[in-house]
C-alpha cells in the first residue's frame, strides 16, 4: 500500500486539471469559485485602492508641507482625508487580510477548496462593487467629506446636504456584507475541512489568528451596518436617529460606530501578528516558543477588543465609573499583545536567525509595534487622552498600529508567501532595500507626529499659520512620507519585474512548516491531489516523508485520494482531532454570486438615487439570483 | 539568495484514516453562524431602543400611546407558534413521509404570512409615521426588519416547498430543509425579544 512518491503520474495530473479547470476567457474571469483565484484578484484588488489611497496622502503631506499653502482648498482637503480613511480601513485591510486568509488558509489546512467556494466569489463581487460605488463619487464631484467615522450630527442632512455622506454610509454598509460573509467561510471552513488529524492545538498560529479575526467580525461588524444603516435612514427616509431636536441621540452614533470601531482594529491586528507568527518560526530555523501562550492570547484578545470601544469616547462626558471600567480595560488588553511579543522574541533567541526581507519586514514590525502599543497604553490613561485627544499624538499612534503594525506584516507577508502564489521569487536585495526605505520613511512620517501633538497642532486641519513651531516638523514629515511611498514603489517594481524574470520558486524555498509549502508554486487548482494525514503541529518539518490519504470505499473517506480529487470533492471532517465524516462536493464555476452582488450594487445605487425603479429593479436581479441559487444548492 | 532547503515535500499514500458517525451538514454551521451575526444586528438594535429610551424623559414620547397589546399577542403566539409545523415537517422529512413535510411547510408558510399580513396592516393603523420622533423611528426600523426576516423566510420556504414538490427532499437529503428550518426558528425566536421590548415593555411605567 504504502508507496513513495514525489508528484503523480502526469498522465493522472492531466486529468485533474480537466475536472477542476475553470471556463476560458471572460466567462470565465466572472463565474470562478476557486479560492485561489479569488484569494490573488483580493490581494492585487485591494493593493490597487491601497495606492490610490496613498497617492491621496501624499497629496495631503504636500499641502501640510508648507505653512499657508494653497495646494488644496479646505474642501478639498476634508474630502481626502475622509477618503483617504475609509479606503485604508474599509478598502485596503480588512478585505486584503480576508484575500490572504482565502488564498493561504484552505491550503494550510489541506483541504482542496473553501466550505462555501460561491459565497467566497460573492464577498469578492461584493468588496468590488462596493469599491467602484464608493469611488464613483469622485465623477460627480461630491466625494465623503465627514471624516472616517462620520460623527453625527455633522454627518446628517441638515449639516451635510449633498451625496458625499450617502456614498460614504451605503457603501460601508454595503462592504460590511462582503466582510461577514468572508468571516462565515472562515469560520466553517477551519471547523469543518482540516485535513484529518489536524487537531485544534496542532493549528497554524496563522488559521488560529484567522478564527478569532472571523469570530471578531460576525459579532463587531453588525454594529457598523446599523450605524450606517441608521444614519441613512436619517439622511434618505428623514428619521430621526441622529436628530437632538426630535428625541434622537448623536453619542448612540458614536456608541454604535466604535462598538465595531475598536474591536475592528484588533480585527486588522490579530490576523497580521498570524503572518507574524508564521514568518518568524521559519527564518529562526524553530517552533514558534509559546505557542499555547500566543494562541490564548490571540482569543483573549478578541474577547476584550469588545470591551474598550469607549476610549475612543473619553472627552464626550461619560460617567467616571463607565470610564474607569473602559480605561482599565484598554490598559489590560495590553497584556495578550506583550505575551504574543515576548513569544517572538524568544523564538528568536533561542533560533538562528536569517535576515531575509520577509524577516526584516516582522522585525520591522516588532520594532513599530512597540512604539505604537506604548502609545496606546498611554492613551488609554484618561488624563493623558483628554490631552492628547484630537490632536497630531493621536494620528501617530493610530498610523503606528494601522500602518506599521499592519502595513509592514502585509508586506512581509507578500515577500514570503508570493513565491507560492505567483512561482516566482522576489529579489532579495530589492527587497531589502525597499523595506530599509519603507521602514525610514515610516518613522521619519509619523514619529514626529507624536512631537507636533505635543506642540499642539490638531489633526484635520487643512493648513496652519506659520510662526506656530510646526513649519520644520512638517515639511520633515511630508518628506518622510515621499520616502516611504518610493519604498512601497519599490515593491511594486520587484513584483512586476520578478513576474517577467523572476528566478522560478521552488515548492518550499523557506523549508518552511505548514502545509501550503506541500503543494507545487504555484498550487494546481486541486492544491492537493491527495489529502494530507496530520501527526505534528510542523508537518513538514516532523512528517518526512508526508503520509497522504487514499481514498476510502465508504462515502466519508471517498474525498480523500485521487478518486476524491478527481470527483471534484473534498473530504469533510470533524471533532476536535477532525476525524473523518464525509464528502462535500465542490461546485462548478458560475456566474450566480456575481450576480447576486450585481443586484445588490442596483439596489444601492437606487438608494442614493432614490430612484425607486433602479432600487426595485435591484432587489429583484437580488431575488432571482438567491433564489435560483437556493434551488441548485443542497442537493442532498 | 542561495536556497538551501529541500524544494519538493516527499509523499507517501496510506489509508484512509478512520471515520466516524456523520456530524452536522456544512450547510449547518454556515446557518449557524450567519445567525450569529443577524442576532447581533437585532441585539444592537434593541440596545438602541433602549438607549433612547433611557435619554429620553417621556417613553413614549410626544404623547404616543404605546402599542396595543390585544391583536398583536395573538399573531406573536402565530409566528411563534408556527415553528412547531416546521419541526414536524423536517421530523416528517427524516422518517421518509413526504405528506409530512409538504403539510407541515404549508402550514408553517401560512402561519408566517399571516402574521405578515397583520404587520402591515398594523403598520397603516399606526397613530404616528417613522420621521416622527426617535421612538416611531427605531420602532418602525425594528420590526420593518424583523419583518423583511420573515418576508426572507417565506421565500426560502416557497423555495424548500417547490423542493418538496420536486421529490428533490428525502431522508438523505435535508440540508436545505435543516437549513432552512434553523432559520426559520431564528425569526420566531428573535421576535420573542422584539416584541417583549417594544411592546410588553413600552406599557411597564
Amino acid at each position: 500500500m504504502a508507496t513513495t512518491q514525489i508528484r503523480p503520474a502526469s498522465e493522472e495530473l492531466e486529468e485533474l486539471e480537466e475536472v477542476w479547470e475553470d471556463d476560458p476567457g471572460i466567462p470565465g474571469f466572472f463565474s470562478t469559485v476557486d479560492h485561489k483565484r479569488i484569494g490573488k484578484r483580493y490581494i492585487y484588488t485591494c493593493f490597487i485602492f491601497f495606492f490610490v489611497g496613498g497617492l491621496i496622502a501624499l497629496a495631503m503631506r504636500v499641502q501640510l508641507a508648507t505653512p499657508n499653502s494653497t495646494f488644496l482648498s479646505a474642501d478639498s482637503y476634508n474630502e481626502l482625508f475622509t477618503v483617504h480613511g475609509t479606503t485604508m480601513i474599509f478598502l485596503f485591510n480588512t478585505p486584503v487580510l480576508a484575500g490572504f486568509g482565502n488564498y493561504l488558509l484552505p491550503m494550510m489546512i489541506g483541504t482542496r477548496d473553501m466550505a462555501f467556494p460561491r459565497l467566497n466569489a460573492f464577498s469578492y463581487w461584493v468588496f468590488v462593487f462596493a469599491g467602484i460605488f464608493f469611488f464613483s463619487s469622485f465623477l460627480i464631484g461630491s466625494p465623503p467629506d465627514g471624516g472616517w467615522f462620520a460623527y453625527t450630527p455633522l454627518t446628517t442632512k441638515p449639516f451635510s446636504p449633498g451625496f458625499n455622506l450617502d456614498f460614504w454610509g451605503l457603501g460601508v454598509a454595503f462592504v460590511g456584507i462582503s466582510t461577514t460573509v468572508g468571516a462565515i467561510n472562515f469560520i466553517v471552513t477551519t471547523f469543518k475541512l482540516r485535513a484529518p488529524g489536524m487537531s485544534l492545538n496542532r493549528l497554524p498560529v496563522y488559521v488560529w489568528s484567522m478564527l478569532v479575526f472571523s469570530f471578531m467580525v460576525i459579532f463587531a461588524v453588525p454594529a457598523v451596518t446599523v450605524a450606517a444603516g441608521l444614519l441613512e435612514l436619517d439622511r434618505i427616509f428623514g428619521t430621526a436617529f441622529f436628530a437632538p431636536g426630535a428625541g434622537g441621540s448623536t453619542l448612540l452614533y458614536q456608541h454604535l460606530f466604535w462598538f465595531w470601531g475598536h474591536p475592528e482594529v484588533y480585527i486588522l491586528f490579530v490576523p497580521a501578528t498570524g503572518m507574524i507568527s508564521m514568518i518568524i518560526p521559519v527564518f529562526s530555523r524553530r517552533p514558534i516558543a509559546g505557542y499555547l501562550w500566543i494562541v490564548t492570547a490571540l482569543v483573549a484578545i478578541g474577547f476584550m477588543s469588545f470591551g474598550v470601544w469607549v476610549h475612543h469616547m473619553f472627552a464626550t462626558g461619560m460617567p467616571a465609573l463607565a470610564l474607569s471600567f473602559f480605561a482599565a480595560v484598554s490598559l489590560l488588553i495590553a497584556v495578550p499583545s506583550g505575551v504574543q511579543f515576548f513569544a517572538w522574541i524568544a523564538t528568536m533567541w533561542h533560533g538562528a536567525v536569517r535576515f531575509t526581507t520577509p524577516m526584516l519586514f516582522a522585525i520591522g514590525f516588532l520594532l513599530i509595534f512597540l512604539l505604537g502599543g506604548i502609545t496606546g497604553v498611554m492613551v488609554a490613561v484618561l488624563p493623558f487622552d483628554w490631552q492628547a485627544t484630537d490632536s497630531y499624538f493621536i494620528v501617530a499612534h493610530f498610523h503606528y498600529v494601522l500602518n506599521g503594525a499592519v502595513v509592514f506584516p502585509i508586506f512581509g507577508a507578500l515577500y514570503f508567501w508570493l513565491p507560492k502564489i505567483t512561482g516566482r521569487m522576489l529579489n532579495e536585495r530589492l527587497g531589502r532595500v525597499s523595506f530599509w526605505t519603507m521602514f525610514v520613511g515610516f518613522n521619519v512620517t509619523f514619529f514626529p507626529m507624536h512631537i507636533l501633538g505635543f506642540l499642539g497642532m490638531p489633526r484635520r486641519v487643512y493648513t496652519y499659520s506659520s510662526g506656530l513651531g510646526w513649519d520644520t516638523l512638517n515639511l520633515l514629515i511630508s518628506v518622510g512620507a515621499f520616502v516611504f511611498a518610493l519604498g512601497v514603489l519599490l515593491t511594486l517594481i520587484n513584483f512586476v519585474v520578478s513576474q517577467r524574470r523572476g528566478e522560478r520558486a521552488p515548492d518550499n524555498p523557506w523549508n518552511a512548516d505548514s502545509l501550503e509549502w506541500a503543494t507545487t508554486s504555484p498550487p494546481p487548482d486541486f492544491n492537493f491531489e491527495a489529502i494530507p494525514v496530520v501527526a505534528s503541529r510542523h508537518p513538514l518539518w516532523d512528517q518526512q516523508p508526508l503520509p497522504v490519504a487514499d481514498s476510502g470505499p465508504d462515502d466519508a473517506t471517498q474525498g480523500f485520494g485521487f478518486a476524491g480529487a478527481h470527483d471534484h470533492t473534498t473530504p469533510i471532517t470533524g471533532g476536535l482531532r477532525s476525524v473523518p465524516e464525509g464528502t462535500m462536493r465542490i461546485p462548478e464555476p458560475t456566474v450566480l454570486p456575481c450576480v447576486l452582488a450585481f443586484g445588490l450594487a442596483v439596489f444601492v445605487v437606487g438608494l442614493l438615487a432614490q430612484a425607486l425603479i433602479v432600487g426595485v429593479a435591484g432587489l429583484v436581479i437580488g431575488a432571482v439570483g438567491l433564489v435560483w441559487w437556493a434551488w441548485r444548492t443542497g442537493e442532498h | 539568495m542561495t536556497v538551501t532547503a529541500p524544494t519538493m515535500t516527499e509523499t507517501v499514500v496510506v489509508a484512509p484514516p478512520q471515520a466516524r458517525t456523520r456530524g452536522r451538514s456544512i450547510g449547518w454551521w454556515g446557518m449557524v453562524v450567519l445567525i450569529a451575526t443577524e442576532a447581533t444586528i437585532f441585539i444592537a438594535l434593541l440596545s438602541t431602543y433602549f438607549f433612547l429610551r433611557a435619554s429620553s424623559p417621556t417613553w413614549p414620547p410626544d404623547g404616543i400611546k404605546p402599542p396595543d397589546l390585544g391583536n398583536i399577542a395573538i399573531f406573536s403566539v402565530v409566528l411563534i407558534g408556527s415553528s412547531i409545523p416546521i419541526f414536524w415537517a423536517e421530523a416528517g422529512n427524516r422518517s421518509g413521509d413526504q405528506r409530512r413535510l409538504r403539510a407541515g411547510l404549508l402550514l408553517g408558510f401560512l402561519m408566517g404570512a399571516s402574521f405578515l399580513a397583520y404587520q402591515g396592516y398594523e403598520y397603516s393603523h399606526l397613530d404616528f409615521r417613522w420621521t416622527d420622533n426617535a421612538y416611531s423611528s427605531i420602532f418602525y426600523a425594528t420590526t420593518g426588519l424583523h419583518g423583511l426576516h420573515v418576508l426572507v423566510g417565506l421565500l426560502m420556504s416557497l423555495v424548500v416547498q417547490a423542493k418538496a414538490w420536486s421529490r428533490k427532499l428525502s431522508a438523505d437529503h435535508h440540508v436545505s430543509m435543516e437549513v432552512f428550518s434553523l432559520y426559520w426558528h431564528f425569526v420566531d425566536g428573535v421576535w420573542l425579544f422584539v416584541f417583549t421590548s417594544l411592546y410588553l415593555t413600552a406599557h411597564l411605567r
